[in-house]
């Protein structure tokens, strides 16, 4: 029983958050907000360089070979900047789709993906639209019972605004030619995995924003005084600050318990996403509703940049799943007659 | 990361399960907060001890078997599994037995641990006072050094089992020029010592969970101070940190009960299934348990690798407490107009003891420091947030 990250990854997390923490300024997310696409290739050619865009990619297409248990800190510093490039999403959901399928399209485009020459994303009916289509040079496709593949040329996109400017997302319709890759059960079993694995990304990442909301309060709450003293005094402010640092606390486990279940192909692993995706928005949620209220005002205003937070944070409580999503498997987990429950069960 | 158990660690599972499967009391034994029950539960920590399962984390010189946390977690999620007794020497054998083994002298160690170890003496606990309840350090007692003894005066409230205990603990103002934290001192009396007057009170449930003691000038060897005069604080704060919690209240306990609710929903699923929301509460009450579970191993682990325990730990009160009360209350909707019905009532079929756990939640964020409290400590403390 060893339910710790080894000091590799810690330190690979703590070297990816300096770098993102400097890179990924709210002024650059603003910027990006004013650019055409909302990307920056030459981010992603960073990335790239930093072996991230690899990371999960099997050593002989190039990559490093890491599991979703080695990216899941990674996602969640991607959550802390509110990160607007699909890494999450190609790390976690379209690479080991790619690697599942196999055979000639992976052959084909992962050593593509991880040298950050090629962007593939995936789009799910789960998710009604597709992010980042725009920038995809490969989407996986759910068509009903069928996962397919399109290349770029080969679909067309209907831009949806979401209320999360860095959020791009599109309504895809396959209008040229696209290769059936899985049917039936595979396709169905594939589509599953693929969910969880995007349901764990946006979980990592809701842990991020809410940890940067609290953050952006404590700051704020410091420096803005009134009655003569900081509001942050007060011991109204501080317990809804407080509340959430406990919803937060009590969400990391779970997530990383998620993110081993999914590597290690335990039984356990669908519910386990579920819950930690729960947790996870569940706090990024109150951190949302709580940080804005202490921010009063100016928590209201587009100039003051928790929104940036507060808006990711929304769209990822919705996405990859639904809470009534994954309230309904967990509650088919427990009230199934059998189910393992109580002391001792966690880990059996 | 790897979360499976060793073969040792399933070993001692075995061992701890098929030791309780033949030695836990077959019937529920009184509750401990009446005088049969105390005396049952004494004897349970006799029984306890003597298969070297009353303290496992305590060193095997003393009786115990020098687990670590993993191994603690596992021996807690068997006893509650075999719905084994509570523990009427919680005070002393996870609260002060600890702290002595901390800060007391080999003499203490020898003369106090042993007895503490067989439930012969059991402890209760004194912190509060009638002006001085989350405010701690706002202590009146006096404890004045003549000779070799404190001769101590004052009253002491809400001591946990002071009614049938032998001992208490607790904090003392030796300094009577001092304030705050300055000028305390730990000391342990007994509380057969002429000059002590109990008064029970009677809790929720209208038993003597707990009561006032008096001192009028009571006479305490000097050998029972515990640390130096006037480092109380901080020998009183070794009592409240992460594991002694962890010891108090471990997931077991409540995921036990988030898998009773489970049953008890499907047992009522017809009444339960009119309000919406009950549904949800239960479901709920399993995932604060298992995230519970998790967080609890996860810190674990990381303190069996030589980790730290940093603030965040005060966020461990919160969440049980509140935890425990969210899941009595579902069951309470449950039972709907039964959920009043004490159990021996003609008409209480199926009520089971929910309504005993329902009272004693709503202590949960009270004692060991209000929710209040906590929640200022995480803003200062974990977050940073401004005292001033």
């Amino acid at each position: 029983m060893d339910f710790t990250f080894t000091e590799d990854q810690l330190l690979f997390q703590d070297s990816v958050r300096d770098f993102l923490v400097n890179e990924i300024t709210p002024e650059r997310i603003r910027a990006s907000w004013e650019s055409e696409s909302g990307r920056d290739s030459a981010l992603w050619s960073q990335l790239a360089e930093l072996g991230l865009t690899g990371m999960t990619v099997p050593e002989a297409y190039g990559g490093l070979g890491m599991s979703e248990l080695d990216f899941v800190l990674l996602a969640q510093e991607c959550g802390y900047v509110a990160l607007p490039e699909p890494l999450v999403h190609s790390a976690l959901v379209a690479v080991p789709l790619l690697v599942d399928i196999g055979g000639e399209l992976a052959d084909q485009w992962l050593p593509k993906v991880a040298t950050g020459e090629a962007k593939v994303v995936v789009g799910l009916e789960q998710n009604l639209l597709v992010e980042d289509a725009h920038v995809a040079d490969l989407l996986l496709l759910q068509q009903g019972d069928s996962l397919v593949a399109a290349t770029a040329d080969a679909v067309s996109l209907i831009h949806n605004e979401s209320v999360d400017p860095s959020r791009k997302l599109f309504a895809v319709s396959v209008a040229g030619e696209a290769v059936v890759v899985a049917n039936g059960d595979q396709a169905q079993s594939l589509i599953q995995s693929s969910l969880d694995r995007g349901a764990l990304g946006a979980a990592a990442q809701a842990l991020g924003l809410a940890q940067r909301m609290i953050d952006l309060s404590v700051q704020y709450t410091s420096d803005r005084k009134q009655f003569g003293q900081a509001i942050g005094a007060f011991q109204a402010v501080k317990h809804h600050m407080a509340n959430v640092a406990v919803c937060l606390e009590y969400a990391k486990a779970p997530v990383h318990r998620a993110a081993y279940s999914i590597a290690c192909k335990e039984s356990v692993a669908s519910h386990a996403v579920s819950q930690a995706k729960l947790n996870a928005c569940e706090a990024a949620n109150l951190a949302a509703k709580n940080c804005i209220q202490v921010h009063g005002a100016m928590g209201y205003t587009w100039e003051v940049d928790l929104h940036i937070y507060m808006k990711k944070a929304w769209a990822m409580a919705n996405s990859w799943g639904d809470a009534g999503f994954h309230k309904t498997r967990v509650a088919n987990h427990i009230f199934t007659d059998g189910a393992a429950l109580g002391a001792g069960a966690t880990f059996a | 990361m790897d979360l499976s158990y060793t073969d040792e660690q399933q070993a001692f599972r075995e061992e701890v399960r098929s030791w309780l499967e033949a030695n836990a009391p077959a019937q529920a034994l009184q509750s401990f907060d009446t005088e049969l029950g105390f005396e049952q539960h004494r004897e349970w920590e006799a029984t306890l001890n003597k298969g070297r399962w009353g303290m496992v984390t305590w060193p095997e010189a003393l009786g115990g078997r020098g687990c670590d946390l993993i191994e603690w977690l596992i021996f807690e999620e068997e006893y509650y599994k075999a719905g084994a007794p509570l523990r009427v020497n919680q005070n002393g054998i996870f609260l002060l037995g600890p702290t002595l083994m901390e800060y007391g002298t080999e003499e203490q160690k020898a003369r106090i641990l042993p007895k503490m170890a067989n439930g012969e003496e059991v402890w209760a606990q004194g912190w509060s006072e009638p002006n001085a309840g989350s405010d701690m350090a706002a202590i009146r007692s006096t404890a004045k050094l003549e000779g070799d003894k404190y001769i101590i005066n004052g009253q002491k409230t809400w001591s946990t089992r002071a009614v049938w205990a032998d001992w208490c603990f607790g904090m003392f103002r030796t300094d009577p020029d001092s304030e705050r934290h300055r000028g305390l001192t730990f000391i342990l009396v007994p509380l057969d010592s002429p000059g002590i007057t109990v008064r029970p009170i009677p809790q929720l449930d209208g038993l003597p969970g707990f009561a006032e003691i008096f001192f009028d000038n009571v006479e305490v060897s000097v050998d029972n101070r515990l640390g130096d005069e006037g480092a109380g604080w901080s020998v009183a704060m070794a009592t409240a940190g992460f594991e002694r919690g962890l010891m108090l209240r471990s997931p077991a306990r409540f995921q036990e009960t988030a898998r009773r609710l489970v049953e008890l929903y499907k047992e009522n699923r017809e009444s339960a299934e009119t309000d919406p929301a009950v549904k949800e509460a239960v479901m709920r009450a399993y995932m604060d348990a298992e995230s519970y579970c998790l967080t609890t191993y996860q810190t674990a682990c990381r303190l069996n690798k030589g980790g730290k325990i940093g603030a965040e730990s005060s966020t461990n009160k919160i969440f049980w407490s509140e935890l425990d009360q969210n899941m009595h209350a579902t069951a309470m909707s449950i039972l709907g107009a039964r959920a009043e019905l004490l159990p021996h009532a003609p008409n209480a079929k199926g009520v089971g003891n929910w309504l005993d756990g329902w009272l004693f939640s709503q202590s949960g964020p009270i004692y060991a420091g209000t929710n209040e409290v906590q929640r200022n400590i995480i803003a200062e403390r974990m977050l940073g947030m401004p005292r001033k």
